[in-house]
């Protein structure tokens, strides 16, 4: 397992935060290229809705890799944790987006229709509700909260695998079929908040594994 | 001794430019027909000639490029532009339709045949079900046509109709999810089946069908959602009993039998009180209008519904 992390080499210290910039950089050019695209007649003949659906796709998978974070780290020893901020601020900014477009551009301002679509249709009232619960999580995503909050900082960012599961339920039920495309997603969502159940006995079953080679040593 | 070296030769030397070119055209032809590589089939299209019908309809046409690549047709996969992607190795000749069940006389009907029918003009509006909508100057001719000449017993309540299944030519037919079991069928009420609004299409905006929009004979019902509007037919059949429809069976809460369009009736997940309308508007200028009861048919086929509930019956 070790072997997995030897092979990736690692990035020297005084690049670390350059990359997490770049992670934002590069984290955004889905948006912006689809935006293009859209506004460029690239998109198809329903720019709007193709746009709106691909803001929401990548806020998923930007979602998913925020999940793997510690899977990665538990299971093979890649530490990216750094990154992690960069990328769930990106979820964020994409589910903000996403809805974004659903208002400015799909319903065009038309509260009512906004009000209702909310109140009464489950797939946007759930995902709604992923939205604002992202918001404390967007807030809080700095050094001086994590300080400052102490051990409500890690309970207030437990939030993230409900919010994961509404936006992998958001999917399921916006689509008309689950073909394999949205069952990728799902899955990969379902994995990685399953993995949070049994993270703990796994990992101290390998920090056991660990202690008794080096007492056998 | 020094190695053999082939004197240098230039390709067009070997072979007159026309003719390479010409073979270049081949391959990507056969490339096309055999792996249906992003191959539009407005090439195999053929002019279809018709006169004008009865139905007029002053609107706005929907651009023939959004009507045959903004599609769904699942059969060829779930993306509103897979249909007319992955549509290329769909072979429609030969083709027949059989037309059987309570009939005196059931019979086979060839492409060919079909086509000599009298073909008019009818431009419709379509509203899917989705929630957008268009205007296409569809070619076809009346379904009662074909169910006159075999002659139609008085048991024979509704008509059924089944898509064809060719997973080796149909991509979204195969694979590990399907999206829908196949063949996707589809129903009518006889009244509805032979009301005159309801059609065989064969071609739209002067050619014959793309593959994409159901090739090579679709039926046209333009006051129902257009899932009900079943492609690529190989089979009629008239029966005593309501038919399974396809979307009616994957889902029976959101889509029903009738799926007349309606305002009124909300898709449990979204509303029906407007449409969007495909290739206006644009990016910045989404262009919605109001849908209409029936889709706007309402003179025409309200009364085939006279005093049935059409929230219970959606």
């Amino acid at each position: 397992m070790t072997s997995i992390s030897a092979a990736i080499p690692a990035l020297p210290r005084k690049y670390h935060a350059a990359s997490i910039w770049a992670l934002y950089v590069i984290g955004l050019c889905p948006a912006a290229w689809y935006f293009y695209q859209a506004a460029t007649g690239g998109l198809g003949f329903n720019p709007v809705k193709t746009f709106e659906h691909l803001l929401g796709i990548w806020a998923l998978r930007l979602i998913i890799a925020t999940l793997a974070i510690t899977p990665l780290r538990d299971l093979f020893g890649i530490n990216w944790v750094r990154y992690r901020r960069a990328l769930g601020l990106l979820a964020f900014y994409y589910v903000l987006m996403h809805f974004s477009v659903y208002l400015l551009l799909d319903l065009q301002l038309n509260f009512a229709a906004v009000g209702g679509d909310i109140a009464k249709r489950p797939y946007i009232t759930i995902g709604f509700a992923a939205l604002l619960c992202l918001i404390p999580l967007a807030v809080t995503s700095n050094n001086w909260s994590i300080r400052k909050m102490g051990q409500g900082w890690i309970r207030l960012h437990k939030l993230i695998y409900l919010i994961a599961i509404g936006g992998a339920i958001h999917y399921v039920l916006a689509v008309k079929s689950v073909t394999s495309g949205p069952f990728a997603h799902i899955a990969l969502i379902g994995i990685l908040v399953a993995y949070r159940l049994i993270r703990r006995p796994l990992v101290n079953w390998k920090r056991g594994r660990r202690q008794s080679a080096q007492v056998v040593r | 001794m020094p190695a053999y070296r082939p004197p240098h030769i230039s390709p067009s030397e070997i072979t007159p430019k026309d003719i390479y070119l010409s073979r270049r055209g081949f391959i990507g032809a056969a490339a096309a027909a055999g792996f249906g590589l992003a191959a539009s089939s407005e090439a195999l299209a053929a002019p279809l000639s018709a006169v004008p019908g009865p139905y007029k309809l002053n609107e706005k046409l929907t651009p023939k490029e959004a009507v045959t690549t903004y599609n769904n047709f699942y059969e060829f996969g779930v993306n509103k532009e897979d249909p007319s992607q992955n549509s290329g190795a769909f072979k429609t000749t030969p083709w027949s339709v059989k037309v059987e069940g309570m009939v005196g006389k059931p019979k086979e009907f060839g492409l060919d045949e079909i086509l000599k029918m009298k073909l008019e003009d009818r431009t419709y509006r379509m509203r899917c079900v989705e929630g957008w909508s268009m205007v296409i100057p569809w070619i076809g001719f009346p379904l009662s046509a074909i169910l006159d000449q075999v002659e139609p017993l008085g048991s024979a309540k509704y008509v059924a109709f089944e898509t064809v299944v060719r997973p080796e030519e149909m991509p979204g037919q195969g694979g590990l999810f399907q999206p829908l079991p196949w063949p996707y069928i589809e129903g009518l009420r006889m009244d509805e089946a032979r009301h005159p609004l309801t059609i065989l299409a064969a071609g739209l905006y002067g050619e014959t069908l793309p593959n994409q929009n159901g090739a090579p004979i679709r039926l046209v019902v333009p006051w129902k959602y257009g899932f009900k509007s079943i492609k690529s037919i190989v089979k009629i059949k008239l029966v005593e009993e309501q038919p399974q429809t396809t979307w009616k069976n994957s889902n029976a809460r959101e889509y029903g039998f009738y799926s007349n369009v309606n305002p009124a009736v909300d898709h449990p997940r979204w509303s029906q009180a407007t449409e969007q309308r495909i290739g206006e508007g644009g990016f910045f200028g989404t262009k919605r209008v109001d849908t209409l009861p029936f889709n706007g048919y309402a003179n025409e086929v309200a009364s085939l519904y006279s005093g049935m509930d059409l929230k219970a019956n959606y």
